[in-house]
């Protein structure tokens, strides 16, 4: 009856190393192999297409800095999501935390009087982390009291953050200097973070998000609440079983993603803006392309390093053709999405060894081709 | 009546591997139409996996199979259901939350609307025959495991299986349920079914079977007539040499008193209460074995007592001091180990031993110096430990998943017991387990016993109880049944209590 | 006008604008019923949008351009399907890209359509005889087609899942899906069936908001609309009927959205109420499920395989 090939997946023991190297680079290729089947068929030319983005990216000393500014708020993000997936609690809520990291930031900028200049950034630094980290316990505390599941109440204060802004924007802070945008006032010279050069790389960042990564591999790798994260996003009843508290280790790293998504906020606005504006001016979603970011780097923090470079070189490019052929913004969603799937896909076949079996009448045991030879 | 003269079932050739494990190697097996035919074998020697190759729930990798004379290749339960092959496994295969006539009709071929009448209809007449009765309108978490075992019967049965494959059917039943079932399948066999009957004890393979045929590691040892053995040629078979492996228990001078439980409630996941008013007590350089049959609220009992499900009434106390309610956290620091039932509780299969080995010290010193975790003395104490327990394994950083189960259980025994526990609970420490493994395991409990710990055993092995402990509690339906010092303690008195009777002393 | 007359003629309005909600959420509830948790639907509401607007604009026939929208909603849902239940991949993070995948693909083909005037419109059909009912006619009886389906549809799965053979399968399969394939039951089949109605629904949801609702193609209209379905799921414990029950209420908040804008309140902080009343909704159905143990379907998320060890 069943004359289907059949796919089976067996569980491989042990991953090899160049596996875990190979998987992310192909599974990229892979996507974007399949993004230039969907470009085709909405009748773009994807070489042409790929080329923009290449040269977009990477062709030019300009496109280089476009790609690590880019990467900046990715790397950030994607490091607090790195260690919070590593603890299985899944914040989707980046993009909204980077929000109110923004907003937050730009309050100290804009209506806190009385901050000497030399403080005035450290402290805008200190309020989006903080206002990042409190808004990500709306989704900590209703998982902790209540049990509800962190995966739609994070999403959903991305929208209210999003609506808050624009809120802001469009009402009370909106500025009377800046002919009917909606945008707040432009930022003292006091509140912007510099820059390398004619670039947009606005450095401090950027040491910031190194900085984060280094220490998130430490935190992971040599401490005993890394300790804790692991074992918790493992197996959480062997967490329970050991005595750890389940409810803390999912406080705590749902607040330092929220902390590091609100500092990539405080550097979109303070570095880059320069004001607080309408929530896609601020970021086309960052929060939600980190999340891939992180996937992409297998949730290990330094990889997040790489794989934000290579994203924001993307979304570069993505701006490129943007322009070049008149494709829609929403056109890096479709990348994030593909990339997505296909890392996903790319990560089975590090866990696993897949078979496909052709069921054939004759035969007593069904022929199998391996797609892999066993290692 | 069915032709005799042509095997039921003929299995030739068998071979199934998994992923390290060889678990079927070149298996016969030929069992005759209308017999009872028990398969033998310790637990891991390959009698699960072979029946559910017969089943379509595995594939094998070679081998033919031949139902009723016409070979067959059987890809799914479907395809086995079709030729008459029934099954009723060790872990009932019921939907919880439906009713026992959703639960028999679940996945039969037919018209579109849910056949109520007719099934009724059915399970009335099945009642009849074989003695299976049970409330068609009960939702199965509600029943008892023998009442669960005649539904899985009654679903067999309605899909006109006359071939009936019973894995271990006598694991969860008291002696009185098992009475019964034996009662059962004596008349389905007498009605010209064919019953394969999967133990690994012995007194059922004479109770009930006409042939046996003996499993050793995967492979076939002998198929013999059960009226022309007896039980020393079938152990000798079944695990390849000598069975018997005496622990000499040495006297202990008991110690104070570590444990107290006092009037215990305790509900379950279902919110039903598990445990009933339970008290005992526990003191230094003592083994409390706990036994009944799985279900009857040791889980919950145990889970409380390590901190891992809360307490609904009474007092848990610990050297006099009150720990009812405390966080695990609060236990681990008292010195309360715990080598839970389930190996994944206690594990985290994909970090290494180094780090499995320290998961309840990993914020102590040396292991941890303020927040950071020193390598070295993470490596030292695996070190350690992996050659006082001889716990085989590639390397200290060898993902524990890697290991074998009785390798797994020595690392998990090795951290729970390493510490000086004053208090060590152990539940089913060695379901599962090879021989050897288990003999070590129960060294270790015995050596922890002379070191004054005290320990809890629950086991469902009434041997290991038996051999293990210096007094007995019996556990039926949440409630101790009595405690018994070992001296006084005989089968038939623990069989009586595992069904329920009250035995005071 | 009176308190009563203005609450009418918020619910009359609220049946139109849950009814997106309504279609989603029916299917959502089959999938998840089979244990397959879908993020993806606002992906797959929103390519059902912009297929039906477009197949609308071009044929000018309004049962294609639904039928269209359901079409591809379903062929997302299989990349869905494929990738958690064939490959067992992360549900969550799989459901996630299905809905990035939707919104990208969806801006690129819908650019053109932006600011196209309709070409179509479902008109209400009044149902004969009922629509004259007092008060009842018009509030339910004086709809468009697409209303009525998602109304029937409520009892038609409610016979479905608890008095049809295809029913119990659905649920053991959600439930216990080792059991249900012990028992002949294809889990992988009614699986793949279940996301596959459930990308159909949301497709015709989607459908809905560009060529009824609306009707107009706006560039990222679902707005969130995808992931109160999610929440809904929950609100209605995997149930048809509280499933209509939620729906309906988050479509008279939406009512109500655009009637407190005459208010003079300001527009953002309104366009906040739906997702502000989907965490208290969460929270109430934790509350609930709490006292009275109720749970989602006992496999849900988990990817099922027969052969491991």
């Amino acid at each position: 009856m069943n004359a289907l090939p059949r796919i089976r997946l067996e569980k491989r023991l042990a991953t090899p190393r160049w596996l875990g190297v190979a998987t992310p680079i192909l599974s990229v290729l892979a996507a974007l192999l399949a993004i230039a089947v969907i470009f085709r068929l909405l009748g773009v030319n994807p070489l042409v297409a790929y080329g923009r983005i290449f040269t977009g990216a990477f062709g030019s000393l300009y496109g280089l800095s476009e790609t690590v500014t880019k990467a900046i708020p990715l790397m950030l993000a994607g490091v607090g999501l790195a260690v919070a997936f590593r603890a299985r609690v899944y914040n989707i809520g980046a993009e909204g935390q980077l929000l109110i990291g923004a907003t937050c930031a730009t309050g100290v900028a804009l209506f806190v009087p009385g901050i000497p200049d030399g403080l005035r950034l450290p402290a805008m630094f200190v309020a989006g982390a903080l206002g990042g980290a409190l808004w990500a316990m709306i989704p900590a505390l209703l998982k902790a009291r209540l049990r509800i599941d962190e995966v739609l109440t994070s999403l959903m204060t991305v929208y209210i953050a999003s609506e808050l802004v624009n809120h802001l924007v469009y009402g009370p802070w909106k500025g009377p200097g800046e002919w009917g945008f909606p945008y707040t006032d432009k930022f003292p010279l006091a509140a912007q973070i510099p820059r390398i050069g004619i670039t947009r790389i606005h450095y401090p960042t950027l040491i910031l998000a190194l900085l984060a990564a280094v220490l998130a591999y430490i935190l992971l790798q040599r401490t005993r609440w890394g300790f804790e994260i692991r074992v918790t996003g493992e197996n959480p009843e062997a967490a329970r079983y050991a005595g750890m508290n389940y409810l803390r280790t999912a406080m705590l790293v749902m607040a330092l993603s929220g902390a590091l998504a609100g500092i990539a906020g405080v550097g979109e606005v303070a570095g880059i803006h320069y004001r607080l504006r309408y929530p896609q001016g601020i970021s086309p979603g960052y929060g939600f392309t980190a999340i891939i970011v992180a996937w992409l780097a297998r949730l290990n923090p330094l990889g997040v390093i790489l794989t934000s470079l290579l994203i924001g070189g993307l979304l570069v490019g993505g701006d490129a053709i943007q322009l070049a052929l008149g494709l829609p913004s929403a056109t890096v969603y479709l990348f994030n999405g593909m990339i997505l799937f296909f890392v996903l896909g790319g990560d089975l076949f590090t866990r696993y060894r897949i078979r496909i079996e052709i069921p054939s009448r004759a035969a007593a045991t069904p022929v199998r081709l391996e797609r892999e030879e066993a290692l | 009546m069915p032709d005799t003269t042509v095997p039921a079932v003929e299995m030739r050739g068998i071979v199934k591997r998994f992923p390290g494990v060889l678990a079927n190697d070149h298996v016969d097996l030929t069992v005759r139409t209308g017999e009872i035919h028990a398969l033998l074998g310790e637990n891991g020697a390959g009698k699960t996996t072979l029946m559910n190759i017969l089943y379509g729930i595995y594939h094998p990798d070679e081998g033919e199979i031949f139902v009723k004379g016409r070979r067959v290749h059987i890809r799914s339960p479907r395809d086995a259901i079709r030729q008459g092959i029934g099954m009723v496994h060790q872990q009932f295969q019921l939907v919880p939350s439906h009713t026992v006539v959703e639960n028999v009709v679940l996945g039969l071929p037919g018209n579109f609307f849910f056949p109520e009448r007719a099934a009724r209809q059915r399970l009335q007449e099945f009642a009849q025959r074989y003695g299976l009765h049970v409330d068609p309108d009960a939702r199965i978490w509600q029943l008892s495991a023998g009442e669960q075992q005649r539904v899985e019967i009654i679903k067999a049965l309605y899909r006109g299986a006359d071939i009936l494959i019973l894995d271990e059917p006598t694991s969860m039943l008291t002696p009185r349920e098992i009475e019964e079932l034996m009662s059962t399948v004596r008349r389905m066999a007498d009605e010209g079914h064919t019953v394969i009957f999967i133990t690994h004890k012995l007194d059922e393979v004479f109770a009930v079977s006409d042939r046996v045929t003996v499993l050793r590691q995967g492979r076939v040892v002998a198929t013999l007539e059960t009226a022309h053995t007896d039980k020393r040629e079938l152990a000798r078979l079944m695990v390849g040499r000598d069975v018997l492996f005496r622990l000499e228990k040495r006297p202990v001078a008991i110690g104070p008193t570590v444990l107290e439980v006092q009037d215990l409630h305790i509900r379950s996941d279902r919110g039903v209460l598990a445990v009933r008013g339970v008290s005992f007590s526990l003191a230094a350089g003592e083994i409390l074995g706990i036994a009944g049959v799985a279900g009857n609220g040791q889980r919950e009992l145990v889970e409380a007592l390590a901190g891992l499900r809360s307490v609904e009434k009474g007092r848990v106390l610990l050297s006099g001091e009150d720990i009812t309610n405390r966080s695990p956290r609060a236990l681990v620091q008292r010195g309360v180990c715990y080598v839970p039932g389930e190996r994944l509780v206690g594990t985290v299969p994909n970090l290494s031993v180094a780090e499995n080995l320290i998961l309840k010290i990993y914020d102590q010193a040396p292991v941890c110096r303020g927040i950071f975790l020193d390598s070295q003395a993470i490596a030292s104490h695996a070190d350690t430990l992996i050659e006082r327990y001889a716990v085989a394994t590639p390397s200290r950083e060898t993902p524990l998943k890697l290991l074998s189960g009785g390798n797994i259980q020595r690392a998990i025994l090795a951290r729970e017991t390493s510490s000086k526990p004053s208090l060590l609970i152990a539940a089913h420490p060695t379901s599962g387990l090879d021989v050897g493994a288990t003999e070590y395991i129960r060294q270790v409990l015995m050596s922890q016993r002379e070191e004054g710990t005290a320990v809890l055993l629950v086991s469902e092995d009434l041997e290991e109880i038996l051999q293990l402990s210096d007094r007995i509690a019996v556990m039926y339906n949440g409630e101790i049944m009595g405690i018994l010092p070992v001296d006084r303690a005989d089968l038939e008195t623990i069989g009586m209590m595992m069904a329920g009777v009250h035995r005071d002393l | 006008m009176s308190v009563w007359a203005y609450i009418f003629s918020v619910l009359r309005a609220a049946i139109p604008a849950g009814t997106p909600l309504l279609y989603g959420t029916l299917g959502e509830v089959t999938a998840e019923r089979s244990g397959v948790v879908n993020l993806g639907v606002e992906g797959m509401m929103i390519m059902g949008a912009v297929t039906a607007f477009g197949v609308a604009q071009a044929t000018g026939n309004a049962f294609l351009a639904v039928a269209a929208a359901a079409l591809v909603g379903g062929i997302l849902a299989l990349i869905h399907a494929f990738a958690s239940i064939t490959l067992r991949v992360n549900q969550v993070v799989s459901g996630l890209a299905l809905t990035m995948l939707g919104q990208g693909i969806s801006g690129m083909i819908g650019k053109q359509f932006i600011g196209m005037p309709p070409r179509v419109q479902l008109k209400p059909v009044p149902i004969p005889g009922l629509s004259d009912l007092p008060v009842l006619g018009p509030l339910l009886f004086q709809h468009d087609l697409l209303v009525y389906i998602g109304l029937l549809m409520v009892p038609v799965l409610w016979f479905l899942f608890y008095r049809t053979r295809w029913g119990i399968n659905l649920r053991s399969v959600g439930e216990s899906p080792a059991t249900a394939d012990a028992m002949g039951v294809n889990v992988f089949q009614v699986r793949y069936l279940a996301v596959l109605f459930g990308g159909l629904m949301a497709g015709i949801g989607g459908a809905y908001l560009s060529i009824v609702y609306a009707p107009a193609w706006i560039e990222g209209m679902t707005a969130g609309i995808g992931w109160i379905v999610i929440a809904l799921t929950i609100f209605a414990m995997w149930d048809p009927v509280r499933g209509l029950l939620g729906a309906y209420l988050f479509g008279s908040v939406r009512v109500l959205q655009y009637r407190l804008q005459g208010l003079g309140i300001s527009p953002p902080l309104l366009n906040m109420l739906p997702f502000i009343l989907t965490i208290l909704v969460l929270m109430f159905s934790a509350g609930e499920a709490m006292r009275k143990r109720l749970g989602a379907p006992a496999a849900l998320m988990q990817p099922y395989t027969r052969e491991e060890r």
